[in-house]
């Protein structure tokens, strides 16, 4: 299981990568495998100004369903329209071709506050 | 939790493992995708072992699965199997179930679900009136399905019973991979083609058997499946899911299952569906494929194009042969009809859906 050292991740398996105060989501490599094939990931919150951990997005897999959460605070400029009709590449790319949204956060000196790779692998007992 | 002899094969393989119906079950190993599309176009190996079986044995073993059953098991000759209700009084299913016939009028099995076990013995022991024989080898017994089209290819080598030419619902006794008494079923709830097989949990049994079939099967691309491609294959081709689409509080007919409720008996719930079946159902079990995007739910409420309840999803997912997402629901018998367009609550949106007819998928 692959878990970048250059991502910052939440306890609900989200990773995040940030480029000014750009902030780019998916779900991590953990989530993928334990969510099995997704089949269709369901985003209707673009241009929503939203607060951390609020639900930005559902993702489906065969067998069960799960809720985004955003980690960060702000708002929602845009997602991976890619996905609509290749949602498999959240399982085959997750830090990748599989990401799901960028968002422009409020406050980028909040990064630094979730967690890292190490912290976040062993939350997932890898 | 409870294991099954293959438990530690499962593990071995790197299955994803879940708890169901009290055991230790693999739910995928290569991802449900896969595994769907192996049963449909090849074979696989489902270990379904958790199942439950009774014997039921003597004079009064077809009475008495004749008073607690809607199929009519007096028409099964040895060697022949049914699928068949446990109905209660009021209509409802206390569980669906294969009835085998393995000496008429005298040595019959019925396989229950395994969340169902004791549920069913009480049921049935309670109308044993006459005493028929009644023995629970739901413990000691194996049970095998290997399913798809070529699955019968893959097995026919292991033994000298004639699986090729098996015809559905029927099922022989035999040498199997060395093992003796081992029976063979041409059924499955997969709508692929295949056999179940049963033997008892004695000596190496369950290895040899489980060893042999993956020697002969694994060249030629059988894989192991868990329950999850066990529910897609099963949804589309409209087969119900005891505590899914049918429960204690549903009745055969309003499931769609009238064609195995048979009026020629008496049985526990005969008059009460009688009665039902002159007066009609008020809501039937339907089968809808979504127009727009959105995968329909065990629970999600179904709603007209008014936006009132009109009834609630029991089975959905996205149908890994259809590329579409499929579900069933009981819906109020006027808005039941083929074609009629109904809307699916997701996430408090309302997604279009149409009611379609049942298999979703038919085998080529």
């Amino acid at each position: 299981m692959n878990f970048p050292a250059n991502l910052r991740y939440t306890k609900d398996h989200e990773w995040i990568s940030l480029e000014g105060d750009i902030a780019t989501i998916g779900i991590t490599d953990f989530a993928q495998g334990e969510l099995g094939d997704i089949v269709y990931v369901d985003i209707d919150t673009i241009g929503q100004h939203l607060a951390a951990e609020s639900v930005f997005g559902t993702v489906e897999a065969v067998k069960t369903v799960s809720d985004l959460y955003l980690p960060l605070t702000g708002t929602i400029t845009e997602k991976n329209s890619s996905l609509d009709n290749a949602p498999e590449k959240v399982n085959q790319d997750p830090y990748g071709d599989g990401w799901m949204i960028k968002m422009k956060v409020d406050d980028p000196a909040d990064f630094a506050n979730l967690l890292d790779s190490a912290a976040y692998q062993s939350l997932t007992g890898a | 939790m409870k294991q099954t002899p293959f438990t530690a094969k499962h593990i071995a393989l790197g299955a994803k493992m879940a708890e169901f119906a009290g055991y230790n079950m693999p739910i995928s190993y290569s991802g449900i995708n896969d595994e769907h599309q192996a049963v449909r176009t090849n074979a696989g190996i489902f270990d379904v072992s958790h199942m439950g079986e009774f014997i039921l044995k003597g004079e009064h073993a077809l009475d008495l699965i004749q008073k607690v059953t809607s199929n009519d098991a007096s028409k099964l000759t040895d060697g022949k199997a049914q699928y068949s209700c446990l109905t209660n009084e009021n209509g409802g299913i206390v569980d669906d179930l294969l009835v085998y016939c393995i000496e008429q009028n005298k040595v019959y099995m019925l396989v229950v679900n395994a969340s169902n076990i004791e549920k069913d013995w009480e049921w049935i022991r309670r109308h044993n009136s006459n005493n028929a024989e009644m023995h629970n080898i739901s413990d000691k017994t194996c049970l095998l399905a290997i399913q798809g089209p070529n699955a019968t290819k893959i097995l026919q080598p292991l033994t000298e019973m004639d699986i090729l030419d098996l015809k559905y619902y029927t099922f022989s006794k035999g040498k199997f991979a060395g093992v003796d008494n081992v029976l063979v079923s041409a059924t499955g709830y997969t709508g692929a083609g295949g056999v179940e097989i049963y033997f008892e949990d004695k000596d190496d049994n369950a290895e040899k058997i489980w060893d042999a079939i993956l020697a002969a099967g694994a060249p030629k691309g059988l894989k192991p499946i868990g329950l999850g491609a066990r529910d897609t294959l099963r949804l589309e081709m409209g087969f119900c899911l005891y505590g899914n689409d049918i429960d204690d509080f549903s009745t055969p007919l309003e499931a769609g299952l009238g064609w195995i409720t048979k009026f020629s008996k008496p049985f526990t719930a005969s008059e009460f569906l009688a009665k039902q079946k002159s007066n009609g159902v008020e809501k039937k079990l339907v089968g809808f494929e979504m127009i727009e995007k959105g995968i329909p739910r065990h629970d999600y409420m179904i709603r007209d194009n008014e936006g009132n309840l009109i009834g609630r999803v029991t089975s959905g997912t996205q149908a890994p042969s259809l590329g579409k997402a499929i579900g069933m629901g009981y819906v109020r018998i006027d808005q039941a009809m083929l074609d009629n367009e109904i809307f699916i609550d997701i996430r408090d949106k309302n997604i279009r859906a149409r009611i379609v007819k049942m298999p979703f998928y038919n085998q080529p």
